[in-house]
This record gives structure tokens, C-alpha cells and sequence, in this order.
């Protein structure tokens, strides 16, 4: 297993450095760039400008003393916000974003997989059909009328918490709830497949047969395999989740890490661009590497090759 | 659970096996009576989006700035917007745009994923390794940096918006795909196929993928309105459907907006829509079942 994980884990290397010069070159052919603003800056200015952050070099140059520089570590200078790095950026927005999203998750994980396995286990029951409709709720139902919804109800019509903002601990709730049920929503839907595969295989028939209580049989024989379509879509939900939502973020108002990657977008701030890239790819490759691990982890036929 | 197939329904003649499991399962769907109701309901709805249009005189644009937001009445049946703009000729007119998204690009993201997720799961070893470290890299490219690069060179179309969105959907079902067939190509039924010298191609699409089905409808069935939202979010951006042109995403998020004073303008767009996704979900449902041969067999 060790060497599975560590042949995976240099694998990440010739990844990253794919999708960093994929981005590189695709964000200089977009048009525009980071000083180009309504108001024209006077070329000679503009000059300076681009000859302070290197931007006068040929792309090449450019591509090259990047590479150089996020080798030690040193994402750059951001072009938008002036005299801060992407660094500093990104280390000051992704605890609040990896805070939510772990909160989010938690929640997620906490109502689908209960929700989806009643769900399973009592099929084509009331308590199937409530649950299902749930989840299915929760997949028609956006984020962006969820949160207002739920904003609404407990803040202006309850006073309970804030509509918005990100001071204290009451302030979580609503932006973990709305983000954490969308997801909880597809997490029910897919361990009622799941499971619902697993359930008419013989083992758990044997298991049956030997005597083991409904509980067992379901915790330790049939949540092995029917958690395999959940856990392959966990990771890169995951990984989305942490690295925050841009639209949960503007309705809150939170100070997280999906807005500034929208914005950058926008912004055309090349290095906060490849900044929260580079940090979103490194998730992903991680987070599908343990999906991948768990997978085996659950069947015990698969190998780790 | 599902009832045992009457005598008429038994194993069908040798010559006809080929087709037997999609014909039993068109037997046991049509028996399934939410499936139904969702299968007739989409299709209606599907066709009034499509033909309604033809038969109202008014246009998705023609404004009433005397009449502004109003609530329905006879003349408008789902009210106005604050634009004095019909909501039902909107929802008409969205409704080709969100159902040709979520078909066209869940089509696109399903035909890619599950053959894709099938044969890296099916060959593993290096293959599987490069095919899946593809995919992360995919996952990993800034979706709304590719989408602006593909305005900037082929223009503002609706039909690339299906492609953008059909070339990233269909990753996560590659994964769930593959994860199936690694673990339904350890089975016994599977060495049997082999030692029978049956080929690749007819062992992946014959006997492994047919068994994979669940996961991949439902799958499916969530991909549908997780595509129309995320054109909503593209639209939000800029990227999407345009003024004064409307999709069930864009309508509902402006409807969202305003659900305190005009909630008619949120509660129609998001009906519909949740209507069109239960009775799709129904189906779904219905359609994993009837083919769930094992289920069947019981």
C-alpha cells in the first residue's frame, strides 16, 4: 500500500506541471489583462507598470522565471491587490474557506449517508419516499435560493443568527447548512444506489444466514460496497467544498477563497489565478488519491496496482 | 419489490435473447406507475417548452413598464416581472434553453464519462493510471478562465455552452464508472465471460456496463439539474444566456432576489423546475429498477 501511495504520490509532480502551463498559456490568450481598466492608464505609466512586474519580457521569459520562483515557494506578487503577495492572499482567505467547507462537509456526510441508507434498507417504504423526496429537494432547490431562503426564515424572520457576515460561531451555521445540504442531498441519493446494488449480493445473504443482526449486516458487510460510487464522488467534491463556493461566499459575505478565484478570473490577476490553481489541483490529486485508498480499503477484492 | 413476471414474460425464445433485457425492461418500467406519470410529464412539458411559443402572442421581451411586477391574473397566468414581461412565455422560452442544456450536455458528459470511466477501469494497470491522472488535470483547469477562452474565440453561443459544460460533467462519472467496473470485473460472471473468449469490447458493454447501470442513471438523473444550474451560475457571470433572454436557472435566481415582494416570481420558475426533476428522478428510478436483473431474479 505504502508503495502505492508513494508511486501516486510522484505522480503529482508531472500533474502540477501540466495544469500550471496549461494555465499559464491560457490565461495570457485571454484578452485583457490585469491593468487594462475603464479608465486608460497613459502608455509610459502603463510601461513601468508592466516592466516592474516583468510583464515586458517575452512570454517564454515570463513562464520560465515563474517556474523558478514557485519552486521556492513564491506564488508572486498579486497585480490587483498592490504590495500584497499571492502568498499572503491565499494564507489569509483559505483558513475561512477550509473552515466552512469542513463544517459543510461534516454536515453533508452526517444527513446523507443516514438519509440514503434508511433509504436503502427500507425501500419503496414511507420512510424511502420521505427521504428520497428530501434529497431531491435539496437538488432542485440552488444554493442561490437556498440561502436566501434560509437567511430569510432564521435571521430576519427569527432574529436567531446574522443574515451575513463571518465573526462568530453562530455565523457558520447558515452558510455550512446551505452549502452542507446540496451536497448532502447527492451524497443520500447516491448511497441509496449504492447500496441498493449491494444489498441483493449473496454475501449479505450469508451474512444473513449466519445469523448477524440487521445492524451488522449493513455497517460492516453492505456499507463496504455501497459506499463506492459515494466515496468516488467525494473526492473531488471534496476538494470543491475546501477551497470554497463562490456563490455561498457572496450571498454570506464571507471572506473566502472562492470569491478571490472568480474575481482573479475576472481581474485577469494572473498570478492569484495560478495561485488558487495550483492550491485547488494539489487538493484534488490528494483527495482523489485517498478516495482511491479508501476504495480498496472497503473491498478487499481490488489491489492496489 | 417487484412482482414476479407473469408466465407470458418468460425467458423469450433463443433467437430473441439479444434485446430481451431492454424488452423486459420496457415491460417492468411500463408497469412502474410513478415512472410513468414522471416519463408524461417530462415529455409533456418538454413539448410545450418546445411548440408553445408558436401558439402565444406575446414574446419573451415585450415589455409593460405600466404594468410592472404583477401578480397572475387571467391575462398573465404566472404574473409579470418588473419588467411587465409575460412569466409564462419566459418560462416557455427558458425552458428550451435549460432542457437543451441539461439534455444536450448531460447526453455529451454521459457518453464521454461512461466509456471513458469504463475502459480505465476494465484495462487498469498504466493505462488506467494515465487515463485517470487526465482526468485530474481536467478537474484541475479553471473552469470559468476555459469558458471566457472559448467566448473570446468562437463567439457567444449557446450550443459551445452545452460543449464547455458536457467536456466537465462527465469526469465525475468516469470515476464512479470505473470504481464499478473495478469491482465488478473481480466476479466470477466476468472470468466466465473471459474464459469463453469473449472479446474486450463485448465483455465491457454486454456484461460489465449493463450491471453498472444503477449508479449511472442516478448519476445521470443528477447531473441533468446540476448542468441547468451551473448555467445559471454562467449566465450570473456573464457567460451564459443573456438578456432579455431567459433560462429556468436565470429566472429562478432573479426570482430569488426578489421573493419577498414578487414570490410569484420565485415560486413558478421553481416549480417547474422541480417538477421537471422529480418526474425525472422518477423515471430514473423507474428505469433503474427495470433493469436491475438481479432485483428481477429474486
Amino acid at each position: 500500500m505504502f508503495r502505492f501511495i508513494f508511486r501516486r504520490l510522484l505522480q503529482v509532480i508531472p500533474v502540477l506541471f501540466i495544469i500550471i502551463t496549461a494555465t499559464f498559456f491560457m490565461v495570457r490568450f485571454v484578452p485583457g489583462g490585469p491593468f487594462t481598466a475603464e479608465k486608460a492608464i497613459p502608455p509610459e505609466i502603463l510601461k513601468n507598470i508592466e516592466a516592474h512586474y516583468g510583464l515586458d519580457q517575452p512570454l517564454w521569459r515570463q513562464y520560465l522565471n515563474y517556474l523558478g520562483k514557485i519552486a521556492h515557494g513564491d506564488l508572486g506578487p498579486s497585480f490587483k491587490y498592490s504590495n500584497r503577495s499571492v502568498n499572503e492572499i491565499i494564507a489569509d482567505k483559505l483558513p475561512v474557506s477550509l473552515e466552512l467547507g469542513a463544517l459543510a462537509l461534516a454536515c453533508a456526510l452526517s444527513i446523507g449517508l443516514t438519509l440514503g441508507v434508511v433509504a436503502a434498507v427500507r425501500r419503496n417504504s414511507g420512510l424511502d419516499y420521505l427521504a428520497s423526496s428530501l434529497g431531491m429537494l435539496g437538488i432542485c432547490v440552488p444554493t442561490f435560493v437556498l440561502g436566501p431562503l434560509l437567511v430569510l426564515f432564521f435571521a430576519i424572520h427569527l432574529g436567531w443568527v446574522n443574515a451575513s457576515g463571518w465573526y462568530t460561531a453562530a455565523d457558520r451555521v447558515l452558510p455550512a447548512l446551505t452549502l452542507g445540504l446540496v451536497y448532502a442531498a447527492y451524497i443520500m441519493r447516491l448511497t441509496r444506489a449504492g447500496m441498493l446494488e449491494v444489498l441483493h449480493q449473496d454475501y449479505i445473504r450469508t451474512a444473513r444466514a449466519k445469523g448477524a443482526t440487521e445492524f451488522r449486516i449493513i455497517t460492516r458487510h453492505a456499507l463496504r460496497g455501497g459506499l463506492l460510487p459515494v466515496v468516488s464522488f467525494l473526492g473531488p467534491a471534496t476538494a470543491g467544498i475546501l477551497t470554497g463556493s463562490f456563490i455561498i461566499e457572496t450571498i454570506f459575505q464571507i471572506p473566502g477563497l472562492g470569491r478571490e478565484f472568480v474575481n482573479s478570473a475576472f481581474n485577469r490577476d494572473y498570478t492569484l489565478v495560478l495561485g488558487t490553481v495550483m492550491l485547488y489541483a494539489g487538493l484534488i490529486v490528494l483527495l482523489n488519491l485517498a478516495a482511491d485508498v479508501v476504495q480498496v480499503w472497503l473491498n478487499p477484492k481490488l489491489k492496489f496496482a | 419489490m417487484i412482482p414476479l413476471s407473469p408466465p407470458s414474460a418468460i425467458r423469450p425464445p433463443l433467437s430473441e435473447a439479444r434485446s430481451s433485457l431492454w424488452r423486459d425492461a420496457w415491460h417492468r418500467l411500463k408497469k412502474n406507475r410513478l415512472a410513468v406519470i414522471g416519463g408524461a410529464l417530462l415529455t409533456g412539458l418538454t413539448m410545450l417548452c418546445i411548440a408553445g411559443p408558436w401558439f402565444l402572442r406575446m414574446s419573451y421581451q415585450e415589455q409593460n413598464l405600466d404594468l410592472g411586477a404583477s401578480a397572475p391574473s387571467a391575462a398573465h397566468w404566472f404574473g409579470t416581472d418588473t419588467l411587465g414581461r409575460d412569466l409564462f412565455v419566459r418560462l416557455l422560452y427558458g425552458g428550451r434553453i435549460s432542457l437543451g442544456v441539461g439534455l444536450c450536455a448531460t447526453f455529451v458528459a454521459l457518453t464521454i464519462g461512461v466509456i471513458y470511466g469504463a475502459i480505465a477501469g476494465y484495462l487498469g494497470g498504466k493505462i488506467d493510471a494515465t487515463m485517470m491522472r487526465l482526468v485530474d488535470i481536467i478537474y484541475a483547469l479553471p473552469f470559468t478562465i476555459f469558458v471566457i477562452l472559448l467566448m473570446v474565440f468562437f463567439g457567444r453561443n449557446i450550443i459551445l455552452l452545452f460543449v464547455a459544460i458536457g467536456a466537465v460533467e462527465w469526469l465525475t462519472m468516469a470515476r464512479i464508472v470505473r470504481s464499478q467496473i473495478m469491482a465488478l470485473k473481480k466476479m466470477e460472471f466476468i472470468e466466465a465471460a473471459r474464459s469463453l473468449g469473449l472479446s474486450n469490447t463485448r465483455i465491457i458493454f454486454r456484461h460489465l456496463l449493463p450491471n453498472a447501470l444503477g449508479p449511472i442513471i442516478v448519476y445521470t438523473t443528477l447531473t441533468i439539474p446540476a448542468v441547468m444550474l451551473l448555467e445559471a451560475f454562467l449566465s450570473f457571470l456573464g457567460l451564459g444566456v443573456q438578456p432579455p433572454m431567459s433560462s429556468w436557472g436565470t429566472l429562478i435566481k432573479d426570482g430569488a432576489e426578489k421573493m419577498e415582494e414578487f414570490p410569484w416570481l420565485l415560486i413558478f420558475p421553481g416549480s417547474i423546475f422541480s417538477l421537471t426533476l422529480f418526474s425525472l428522478n422518477f423515471l430514473g428510478d423507474g428505469l433503474r429498477d427495470a433493469l436491475d436483473v438481479r432485483a428481477a431474479q429474486d
